[in-house]
């Protein structure tokens, strides 16, 4: 053996306190690419589709919203064309109920690997949210696409929207790591998650425009990350416009909460995962 | 340089009874919080020690082997070494990589090719991805599904998913290596091939912790041996001593089961049970069977006053606890009506091939005056595994159903 200074590892009852490793995560990293590259594999394999639905979901949604919402009920929409506005909002908002529902049974769904194998648990919910990346990627080049078929030129600011877009996959990360956490201790999460995005898309800004909050409430409706995040997509792709920064801060700050307590959360329940699940 | 590669120090393990209760909910989460502020009605829950207050050390380079009956902690304990669990109390210090093979192809995904798996599984035992390409090529000569690489999985035979899997496992190379009872698959010169590979893997210098039923194998495999019984270590040493104790304890083994201590074994002050066995065509005890084959179950009993009216038999109950079928001596009608003298007897039942399917059978061992009143019944007296080698014409997978008959089908043109 040519090391012979070997980590030597101690194995004690559940703490609590386990201390999060970076470094293991990043020793696993092969094992990340591969679950996320399955996902990939098997959505596309077993689907007639395929790489199609991601492009479907937002759309018939546009096409809803644009026909009730636009059409019958007059939402404003900051003079944009309707279905562009709402398409704008849909692509991101798609992206974070779809990899949020997928995260939150990430756990469950892997029982059978979680009592026989050992590897951080992390790795479940963060490869279900980067495997949603490559639906969020053929969707956002349909939005592209659109905004040329609605003559709307692509701005300066668009270097900002992969920022935007970290915002929104560090958003659904730590949402998951509370939801995929609790959903192993307690499996009636699973119903109410759907429950909560259907509200949660009712408090983001997907069918109307976050303008039609005052102005002196807009610091609180960025307390909903998913708010700063959807109206940064519109004001970056559609108005040539600096998203509203104060938003943003909060929402950044709400998410960075969520964050921090979610790997706390985890850390502490993880250990006994293999005997809850 | 420390030599120690496993330590462990008062290692303790506690499960609820019935290890995994119905799952929470958060209105139950909510009503016991509510119920618990009016009144504390908590019930004294019930748990077992799965490992119950265990210390020992294993040397690097050692190959030990684990024994115990069902449920004396030996998978606890693995699971415990490898991290997938955490013990309730006490320590355990490892020093080096870890893998464990609690079994073989988890995560396997069937819609993916043979080819996607090895790497899918491979990362998930832990491997990079580097050292699965260099391994890919050994990996898959030694599985031998090098033409169908590129088929889904699900279309594989149960043999070859096992091939595969294995070989994978087979190709890991920790510093320290936990094996669960997983040489049990594929047929008998698949099993050899593996054991082989287990040879190198042990006189690799790596620490390997083996657990077995398969006394032959430990035999060959280990030079120490781990007897856990009821969580606790009921003996750690050279691994004939410990075996020979073992199998004199009258422990369940390959394929036969032995009852020593007359007052506790199955039975009443005229009849009790001495052993079950399983007999192959030739009348050599085995563990599993060939479907294809006929075998024997052969259940040894001491009448200890003379006795008439009475039958021994047995029921044959699937994986999924299925009773497959029942069946008793009075078929002997030499037998049925005669009175049965003290002594020894032996009754055998033969199991025609081409009848079960493969898979995991255990047996209950039943006696009673007649189907009227039992005198014993010894659940899971038995368990054995019987193997698909013949598989019906244009078949590539198990067969669906409990048992998998031969039966004639004639074809006529009648139009």
């Amino acid at each position: 053996m040519e090391n012979n200074n070997q980590d030597i590892a101690e194995i004690k009852p559940v703490s609590g306190m386990a201390a999060f490793s970076l470094k293991e995560l990043w020793l696993y990293r092969d094992l990340l690419y591969f679950l996320v590259w399955r996902d990939i594999k098997v959505r596309y394999k077993q689907t007639v589709i395929g790489g199609a639905w991601a492009v479907i979901q937002p759309f018939f949604a546009m096409v809803v919203f644009s026909l009730f919402f636009g059409r019958l009920a007059r939402i404003p929409s900051d003079n944009i064309p309707y279905p562009i506005f709402a398409f704008a909002a849909l692509v991101p908002w798609t992206y974070f109920a779809n990899s949020l529902s997928l995260a939150t049974n990430s756990l469950v769904e892997h029982r059978a690997v979680i009592t026989k194998i050992y590897f951080p648990r992390i790795i479940l919910p963060l490869s279900s949210v980067l495997g949603g990346l490559v639906d969020f990627s053929i969707a956002f080049i349909v939005l592209i696409g659109m905004m040329f078929f609605y003559g709307i030129a692509l701005s300066p600011l668009i270097w900002f929207v992969p920022l935007l877009t970290l915002l929104l996959i560090i958003t659904v990360f730590s949402v998951s790591l509370w939801l995929s956490a609790l959903n192993v201790e307690y499996r009636d999460v699973r119903y109410a998650v759907g429950f909560l995005i259907q509200l949660w898309l009712f408090a983001s800004p997907v069918a109307y425009p976050a303008s039609l909050v005052p102005q002196k409430w807009r610091f609180l409706y960025g307390l909903n990350p998913m708010a700063g995040v959807i109206e940064g997509f519109r004001s970056i792709l559609l108005m040539a416009k600096a998203p509203d920064f104060g938003m943003l801060l909060v929402s950044s700050l709400v998410v960075l909460l969520v964050f921090i307590s979610g790997i706390v959360y985890f850390q502490r329940v993880e250990e006994s995962f293999a005997d809850v699940v | 340089m420390n030599k120690t590669a496993i330590e462990i120090k008062n290692l303790s393990k506690r499960y609820r009874l019935g290890e995994r209760l119905p799952y929470k909910t958060l209105r139950d989460a909510l009503g016991n919080f509510m119920s618990s502020a009016i009144k504390s009605n908590k019930k004294a829950e019930e748990f077992i020690w799965a490992l119950d207050d265990i210390s020992l050390t294993v040397d690097k380079a050692e190959a030990v082997g684990v024994i115990g009956r069902n449920g004396a902690g030996k998978t606890t304990l693995l699971k415990i070494l490898s991290r997938i669990t955490r013990p309730t109390k006490g320590l355990a210090r490892v020093s080096g990589r870890v893998r464990s093979l609690l079994e073989i192809g988890t995560g396997f995904h069937s819609e993916l090719t043979g080819r996607e798996n090895i790497f899918l599984n491979g990362a998930l035992l832990g491997m990079r991805k580097s050292e699965i390409e260099s391994k890919f090529k050994e990996i898959v000569s030694f599985s031998e599904i090098e033409k169908f690489l590129d088929t889904p999985v699900k279309h594989y035979s149960s043999g070859m998913y096992m091939r595969l899997a294995f070989a994978v496992a087979a190709h890991l190379e920790p510093e320290i290596l936990l094996v669960d009872e997983v040489l049990a698959v594929g047929d008998a010169s698949f099993q050899k091939k593996c054991l082989g590979k287990m040879d190198d893997v042990t006189r690799g210098g790596r620490t390997v912790l083996f657990v077995s039923h398969n006394m032959a194998a430990i035999n060959r495999l280990c030079r120490k041996v781990i007897w856990l019984d009821e969580g606790k270590v009921k003996m750690f040493g050279p691994t004939q001593e410990v075996v020979s104790s073992y199998l004199a304890f009258g422990e369940e083994f390959e394929g036969q089961r032995r009852w020593v201590d007359e007052p506790s074994s199955p039975g009443n002050d005229n009849i009790r049970l001495r052993s079950v066995r399983l007999l192959d065509v030739n009348q050599q005890p085995v563990s599993s069977v060939d479907a294809a084959n006929p075998f024997f179950v052969e259940i040894e009993y001491k009448i200890l006053n003379p006795v008439s009216g009475v039958q021994v038999g047995f029921w044959l109950i699937s994986a999924q606890g299925i009773v497959v079928f029942v069946s008793g001596d009075k078929e002997d009608v030499e037998w049925a009506d005669k009175t049965r003298q003290p002594g020894i007897y032996k009754s055998a039942c033969k199991i025609p091939g081409l009848l079960l399917n493969s898979g995991m059978y255990s047996l209950t061992i039943a006696s009673d005056v007649f189907n009227n009143e039992a005198i014993f019944v010894k659940e899971g007296a038995l368990s054995f595994q019987v193997e698909q080698t013949r598989l019906p014409a244009h078949s590539s997978t198990r067969p669906a159903g409990i048992i998998c008959p031969f039966l004639e089908w004639h074809i006529t043109k009648t139009e």
